[in-house]
């Protein structure tokens, strides 16, 4: 019998702000006071400088936390809201990871199943590869996806044991899809947001028919009963769904896991995936993890945790990015990070921020991966590298190796918060900041508020948006700097 | 060692165009502006000037290119016109050029002009601007008050100077300059403030609020130089001399070096100063120092100046200004023109304009201003570019026999 194949690792990522949906719902229920029953609980909503690629990065890096990436053949990116069209979105996240340039990529996307139909063929394979799902959707304001969705990535590592990556956690035991082109809503490829048919209609004939169905046929193809899965991830946000499919199938009511629907939201094509993820965190050692995917038919996947299962402590996981949620009521804010309100940003948002092709690809493994330069003479560390090193001491040329820095936790050493210039989010903050075992960078700080940051405070890297060419429609990514907090490794 | 400026050089004559929101003037009018009083003050007619440089920071609301603006605004005679652009110590570098050019011998009298036109921004502070390819996908593009507020937080978290103290000490700054500047009728800033309206202005880059941070002006500052014997010849009696002149750049140290600088102060303007006193034989700056003329873009910068240029201890530069040391009626008075921060920042003139106000006092021309001990040895600082990586120019000028 062959190894078998299954999940090695698995990471989170959910934006800190929780938007408060009673503030959403305060500011629009002189339109739309039907949406009274969403307006409890909160959602997890990306900064201006988030999309689905950085998302899909951070999950990513929590994933692989102390593995080694070079051992990793591939990676897709599963999204319905990828940020380019044509340029590979999969292939960004690998320059940010600095994973091995020989390597598979592809992105996944045109259904909100996308993140479980990637996870499906990367298990039916051998290799080592890095499954990511990512959404950031956006919804007209007052509309029932502004309050319902959630913006969140995970990553799941698929691949076997003796790969240079560790034990199996869960071992994959098989799965069924079924497609149908079901119109329960749908975005055009030019628009900007979904359009949506009666919900009455969705749960009748797509969630009990569709997905009951394909639920009932997995069980039956992988011979199984309701009654043996411990954790069911049915990752539909209406209310009562979740519980009465499972029902249907045998599976006890205990087993159905929580949607994350009242704390982050419905992230789409990264629902299954993070629900996975929050699943391993707590599965015991046997336990059997049904997981679905919902989108014009349907994908179930049945796992068995191992030994291996259960969150290292140095990741942060589902349970970490949770537990340093920080609410949030500021919903103009919120609209305008979406591009939903036109706010009068001044003529310091003026600058053109075209980026040469050209430099970018010289420069990518700064710009994209955080790579330094260590002097081979010296041991000097400096960001970016540069012909002569920085060490006065020494004037040889070319001595510079690789140093990645993404990882190394850094010190405040100068900052301030700055209102003057033009940033989505003021007062921006920045300053320099020394890594540890040496190099020092002037970043951006994220995530922040002035308690935040004091000369000494210990910050860590996080992959985002630098700027954004409006005139061109190109987005330029780079690191910024975050507070530790309790809880980071 | 080289052997330096001291008393190779002497100034001819210098202007100053009336500093603010010149809404009436485009550059080449406030070019002639203070041109017109230098060339009147100099003695001499256009055609015996044999070379230009002309300093101007800011493109793209600007002149444009090349030296060519100087030479058609004036109207000069044909002969080289060097446009120099070194950050906001662009009016040094420019008075750097025409400085050594007549102390090499290769003219006789040389002229140096810096000039900018910011109010055609469209808004407050300095024009929003790429820093270079390679820097717009790596660095931050901060605010100017922005870049210069973090020396606040290094200075506080290293001398164990408290939010409070520190920011009644940057205020005390600015109030005595805007007392300063009132008393200067060239200066675009002209009205005294207390300080409760500094201490309670909006906050602009933490911790500077609205009256920490220098005016953006419009404006022209001119020196006409030439050599001792020279303006001797020319009827000249009570002579100028420059005694020192240094600049110097940062070379990425600052910048990239983790564990180097620690963010508190300016590495160049200690590099330069040094150099400077060394040119100009002074080995006891506070004591010998009778004037200075700082680049105070912010009162924090002011601050920390005051001990780059080894006027005050390290840590302790706060207590000097919470006492009045540099105060129009203090023990060294720093900014008795009201500095950049209310005579205002055209950013290409500034070095020029600092020495014109130093060239004033010593020759006791400075008016309602003019210091009461009569100076001998006056010092200028230009500084561009932001406390990790910066321009830093020394000049020091005194009367010739001083």
């Amino acid at each position: 019998m062959s190894s078998p194949t299954g999940i090695l690792a698995f990471g989170a990522y959910i934006p800190q702000r929780r938007l408060q949906r009673s503030a959403v719902y305060a500011a629009n229920s002189w339109f739309a006071p039907n949406l009274k029953g969403q307006s409890k609980g909160e959602r997890a909503i990306a900064c201006w400088d988030e999309d689905t690629v950085t998302m899909a990065v951070e999950a990513s890096r929590d994933c692989l936390t102390g593995l080694d990436r070079t051992a990793i053949a591939g990676i897709s990116l599963a999204s319905t809201t990828l940020p380019y069209a044509d340029r590979l979105n999969s292939g960004l996240v690998k320059e940010a990871l600095c994973l091995d340039t020989n390597l598979t990529a592809n992105d996944q996307t045109g259904s909100l199943r996308a993140g479980t139909s990637a996870l499906i063929q990367a298990l039916n394979g051998t290799a080592a590869q890095l499954v990511v799902a990512a959404d950031l959707r956006k919804s007209r304001p007052a509309s029932e996806g502004e309050l319902v969705q959630g913006d969140a990535a995970a990553a799941i590592l698929v691949g076997q044991a003796g790969q240079g990556l560790g034990e199996i956690a869960a071992t994959f035991l098989g799965s069924h899809s079924v497609t149908i082109d079901f119109v329960d809503h749908f975005r055009s490829t030019s628009a900007e947001f979904d359009y949506g048919w009666e919900s009455r209609w969705i749960r009748d004939e797509g969630h009990t028919k569709i997905l009951g169905g394909a639920l009932k046929e997995a069980l039956t193809k992988l011979g199984v009963s309701g009654a043996d899965i411990d954790h069911a991830i049915i990752p539909i946000a209406v209310r009562g769904v979740p519980e009465s499919l499972a029902k249907s199938c045998g599976i006890k009511p205990e087993s159905v896991r929580d949607s994350l629907s009242a704390v982050v939201g419905d992230s789409g094509a990264a629902h299954p995936l993070l629900m996975l993820a929050a699943a391993l965190e707590v599965a015991k050692p046997g336990d059997k993890i049904l997981l679905a995917g919902f989108g014009q038919g349907a994908d179930v996947l049945l796992f068995q945790a191992t030994e291996a299962v259960g969150r290292p402590p140095e990741q942060l996981g589902v349970a970490g990015h949770l537990a340093r949620a920080r609410k949030d009521t500021n919903y103009t804010r919120f609209l305008f990070h979406r591009g939903l309100l036109d706010l009068e940003k001044g003529m310091r948002a003026e600058m053109d921020e075209k980026q040469p092709g050209t430099s970018l690809y010289r420069n990518r493994k700064a710009v994209m991966g955080l790579v330094g330069g260590r002097c081979t003479k010296t041991g000097t560390v400096q960001f970016p590298k540069t012909e002569i090193g920085v060490n006065a001491n020494d004037r040889s040329q070319g001595t510079q190796e690789d140093y990645p820095l993404a990882d190394k936790i850094a010190k405040i050493v100068t900052y301030t918060a700055d209102s003057l210039s033009f940033s989505p989010d003021p007062p921006v903050y920045y300053g320099a900041i020394d890594f540890e075992g040496g190099g020092r960078l002037v970043a951006e700080f994220a995530d922040c508020s002035a308690e935040d940051v004091e000369v000494g405070r210990e910050m860590r890297m996080v992959f985002r948006i630098k700027a954004v060419d409006r005139a061109r429609d190109f987005t330029k990514y780079f690191w910024k700097a975050v507070p530790v907090q309790k809880g980071d490794a | 060692m080289a052997k330096g400026i001291r008393d190779k050089v002497a100034i001819l004559g210098m202007g100053c165009a009336k500093f603010g929101e010149r809404w009436d003037m485009d550059a080449d009018q406030l070019m002639v502006e203070a041109f017109n009083e230098a060339v009147g003050d100099a003695g001499i007619d256009v055609s015996q000037l044999d070379a230009a440089w002309l300093a101007v920071a800011f493109d793209a609301v600007n002149i444009g290119p090349s030296g060519i603006p100087l030479s058609m605004a004036l109207r000069l005679p044909n002969i080289g016109v060097t446009k120099v652009e070194n950050y906001c110590a662009s009016g040094t570098e420019a008075f750097r050029g025409a400085v050594y050019a007549v102390a090499s011998g290769a003219c006789d009298i040389a002229l140096a002009l810096g000039a900018e036109k910011l109010k055609d921004t469209g808004y407050g502070g300095l024009p929003v601007r790429s820093r270079g390819t390679t820097f717009d996908m790596i660095g931050v593009t901060g605010s100017a008050p922005g870049n210069f507020a973090q020396l606040a937080a290094a200075y506080r978290a290293k001398h164990g100077v408290s939010k409070d103290e520190l920011k009644q000490a940057m205020a005390h700054i600015s109030v005595k300059s805007h007392a300063n500047g009132s008393r200067n009728p060239k200066a675009h800033l002209q009205k005294a403030v207390d300080m409760d309206t500094v201490l309670n202005a909006p906050m602009i880059a933490e911790p500077l609020g609205l009256f920490d941070c220098c005016g953006v002006s419009d404006g022209a500052a001119c020196a006409i130089v030439t050599t001792p014997e020279i303006a001797r010849s020319l009827g000249k009696r009570d002579l100028v001399t420059i005694k020192a002149l240094q600049i110097s750049a940062s070379n990425g140290w600052e910048l990239q070096q983790a564990g180097g600088w620690d963010g508190s102060y300016f590495h160049t303007t200690r590099v330069a100063a040094a150099k400077a006193y060394q040119e100009a034989g002074i080995t006891n700056p506070r004591e010998q120092i009778s004037l200075m003329e700082v680049h105070d873009c912010f009162s924090i910068t002011e601050l920390v100046t005051m001990e780059d240029l080894f006027i005050s201890k390290e840590g302790q530069g706060y207590k000097d200004v919470l006492n009045g040391f540099f105060d129009a009626d203090g023990g060294l008075p720093c900014q008795i023109d009201g500095g950049l921060k209310c005579f205002g920042h055209p950013i290409g003139a500034s070095g020029l304009r600092m020495i014109y106000e130093n060239y004033l006092q010593l020759l006791g021309r400075a008016g309602a201003r003019q210091r009461s001990t009569p100076p001998t040895m006056a010092l200028s600082h230009n500084l561009g570019g932001s406390p990790i990586q910066n321009v830093s120019a020394v000049a020091i000028v005194g009367l010739a026999d001083a």
